[in-house]
């Protein structure tokens, strides 16, 4: 990111670097960089919030105010609204799952698909309110996805779902469908939530989580090395152990 | 958050141990005062539009092209990592790339306008790999009169 602003600038652009993390943008030493003291993946503070997202880029456009630099590090002064990340607002997800089987070579994929039966009311009931969704990343239906992943338990697939895509990069994309679709489907009621309580939810409390933890492991050994990198770097996040 | 010293343990030491890049001057262009100002966004997210195609593995420097009036539903996040929240932008796009915020200050006169094509590229890509594509782009940049960019993370 701030590697960007170095080169834009140099062609003649004057830049602003909204840097989430502090020490990367001290080292790199990007021309002019807002420190916001957010999560990762949330530069603008939070979802939903008009207001305070305006605040920070005000904030960011103000640096490029003529009154110093070069190399501007300022901090943004607010933390975001909302819940921590790691906070508990007692959030539950809508659907209740019984425990699931997850013995025999069958019961994975067949609790897998009982789950995601049980969310898709959820799930319709996020699209009627938020009038979209983030699912779309595999070109896979969600239930074809799941199946997919889950089919990585008894064997490797040697053939792949979507024409010109590696096996890899299909299993990268489906997990990263099912994990929206849970998301979406579990935070379609509104209230408060943090997204800590949303991650551990997915990988301790359901289902799918298991059977991505479990895909995961058994790649880990994947003859494919580029199967081998997505267990090992892309599948698991690492306050989840990955 | 986010310093360092929040995170979990395993993701301070994949972070402190990213190889950053250095340079040995800092270029400095004069920002254009407020009203003269034609603000892009450009993100490292892995953002990419609904049917076209996703980032790839290996593809780090490529980037997408996100035109103003892109529907925010149609945008998608493709990026590599796990290791940072995406609820959020499940909620909502501006805490990504908060194109209709941009649109609001353009209205109010904050700024002077805002660009007719904004960009994302994939983030966890060595910096070095970047500089073709993002000279390229900033040929882009220009063409649409833009002479501020706005760069955000994940």
């Amino acid at each position: 990111m701030c590697g960007l602003a170095h080169f834009f600038e140099d062609e003649g652009i004057a830049t602003v670097v909204v840097a989430l993390v502090r020490e990367h943008a001290e080292a790199i030493r990007a021309p002019r960089a807002l420190w916001v003291p957010f999560e990762l993946g949330r530069p603008l503070g939070a979802p939903n919030e008009a207001a305070f997202q305006r605040k920070v880029l005000t904030a960011a456009l103000e640096l490029l105010d003529p009154s110093e630099g070069p190399v501007v590090l300022r901090d943004f002064p607010e933390d975001a609204p909302g819940p921590k990340a790691e906070e508990a607002t007692n959030w539950v997800c809508p659907v209740s799952f019984p425990a699931s089987d997850l013995e025999g070579p069958e019961a994975p994929a067949a609790a897998l698909a009982r789950e995601i039966d049980a969310l898709a009311p959820w799930y319709q009931v996020s699209l009627d309110e938020r009038g979209r969704t983030r699912v779309g990343v595999s070109s896979m239906g969600v239930p074809e996805a799941a199946q997919f992943v889950a089919g990585f338990l008894d064997q490797e697939p040697a053939s792949r779902p979507v024409p010109d895509q590696p096996v890899s990069l299909a299993l990268k994309d489906a997990s990263a469908d099912l994990m929206s679709f849970y998301f979406e489907a579990a935070t379609a009621q509104p209230g408060r939530k943090s997204s800590g309580e949303v991650e551990r939810w997915f990988w301790t409390g359901t289902t799918a989580g298991q059977v991505l933890k479990d895909v995961r492991l058994k790649c880990l050994d994947s003859a494919d090395d580029k199967v081998k990198f997505v267990a090992a770097k892309l599948m698991l996040p690492k306050t989840m152990g990955g | 958050m986010v310093r360092l010293a929040d995170l979990v343990e395993s993701e301070q030491a994949h972070l402190r141990a990213l190889p950053l890049p250095t340079y040995e001057t800092t270029p400095w262009v004069a920002g254009p005062p407020g009203p003269e100002r034609r603000v892009a966004l450009v993100t490292t997210a892995g953002l990419n539009l609904r049917g076209e195609q996703p980032f790839r593995m290996g593809a780090g420097a490529d980037y997408r092209v996100i035109p103003a009036m892109t529907d925010g539903a149609d945008i998608l996040m493709n990026h590599v990592s796990v290791n940072f929240d995406r609820t959020g932008f499940q909620d909502d796009v501006n805490v990504v790339l908060p194109l209709d915020r941009l649109k609001e200050m353009a209205v109010d006169g904050e700024i002077g306008s805002v660009a007719a094509y904004h960009y994302s590229f994939m983030g966890a890509t060595d910096p070095a790999m970047l500089e073709p594509k993002a000279r390229e782009l900033a040929g882009m940049l220009k063409g649409d009169g833009v002479n501020a960019v706005i760069l955000t993370p994940v």
